[in-house]
């Protein structure tokens, strides 16, 4: 069997990304284009790690924490955003609330 | 035979993180989302363990699975799902989205092809000293080289509390 190198984690990585993508792209329910958001974040972290286990060194790592801090509030705020937007206009349908369009 | 050990749970943990990603992007049901996200990061945490960095393989479930995805189930719970689940799931403009993603996963793929004989590293590295543990090493870094960073990243956790309580609160 072959091994398993840098270059396959990072087609993961890329796999993961664009399915992220589509689901925030696509999908009309918040939570789940939340949901989405966290799948593009791990797959940041994927190639982070990736990267770093090649080239031995921690920064990677580090950056990965940093990424995994940044996903915990970005959720924190976008699930209390929902709460007092779906109190105010009762939907959770992302292309209901067009206040701002034309 | 390590070697192989390691492909073959390499499939395994990318199978379960993309088959739950695209079960997460497409079930109707908001909990059978979070279900299949739950999956996927889980697999994501096996992939940290297969390179090595176990204290992220810690925090990931954790962190992650213990306490982002609980937040979530809750507020499903909180918010009334029943109606969105009845209604259409995808947006009038999912096909110039599909073409969108492709076009960039095209370019994403064609590069990574292209380029994938340059991720043969020749020599990595200082490397870890010998003896150090992969959470020693984090702390290390974290706590020397990048200890602003540190207290910035406090600093943001502390707005997204505060941010997160006025959002949810009735009336401030």
């Amino acid at each position: 069997m072959h091994p398993i190198t840098t270059f396959h984690y990072l087609a993961l990585s890329a796999a993961l990304l664009l399915i992220g993508t589509v689901g925030v792209l696509t999908r009309r329910n918040v939570v789940i284009i939340l949901m989405s958001i966290e799948l593009i974040l791990n797959a940041v972290n994927i190639n982070l790690i990736a990267f770093s286990h090649a080239l031995h060194n921690v920064n990677g790592q580090i950056f990965a924490i940093f990424v995994i801090t940044d996903a915990v509030a970005e959720a924190a705020v976008g699930l209390g955003i929902l709460i007092a937007l779906f109190r105010n206009k009762e939907t959770v349908q992302a292309d209901e609330m067009d206040l701002l369009k034309w | 035979m390590l070697t192989d050990i390691n492909t073959i749970l390499f499939y395994v943990f990318a199978a379960l993180v993309l088959g739950g990603g695209i079960l997460t992007v497409t079930r109707r049901n908001a909990v059978h989302s979070a279900i299949s996200l739950i999956v996927s990061l889980l697999g994501v945490a096996g992939l940290y363990l297969l390179q090595q960095a176990e204290f992220l393989f810690a925090v990931q479930i954790v962190l992650y699975v213990g306490g982002i995805m609980l937040l979530f189930l809750f507020v499903i719970m909180l918010v009334n799902l029943d109606l969105a689940a009845h209604q259409r799931q995808f947006n009038k403009q999912w096909l110039v989205a599909l073409a969108a993603v492709a076009a960039v996963g095209a370019g994403v793929g064609y590069f990574l092809y292209r380029g994938k004989d340059a991720f043969h590293f020749a020599e990595g590295g200082a490397g870890l000293p010998p003896g150090l543990g992969n959470t020693e090493a984090i702390a290390d870094s974290l706590f020397s080289e990048y200890l602003l960073p540190f207290e910035i990243a406090s600093v943001l956790l502390l707005v997204a509390v505060v941010g997160s309580v006025v959002m949810a609160k009735k009336r401030i």
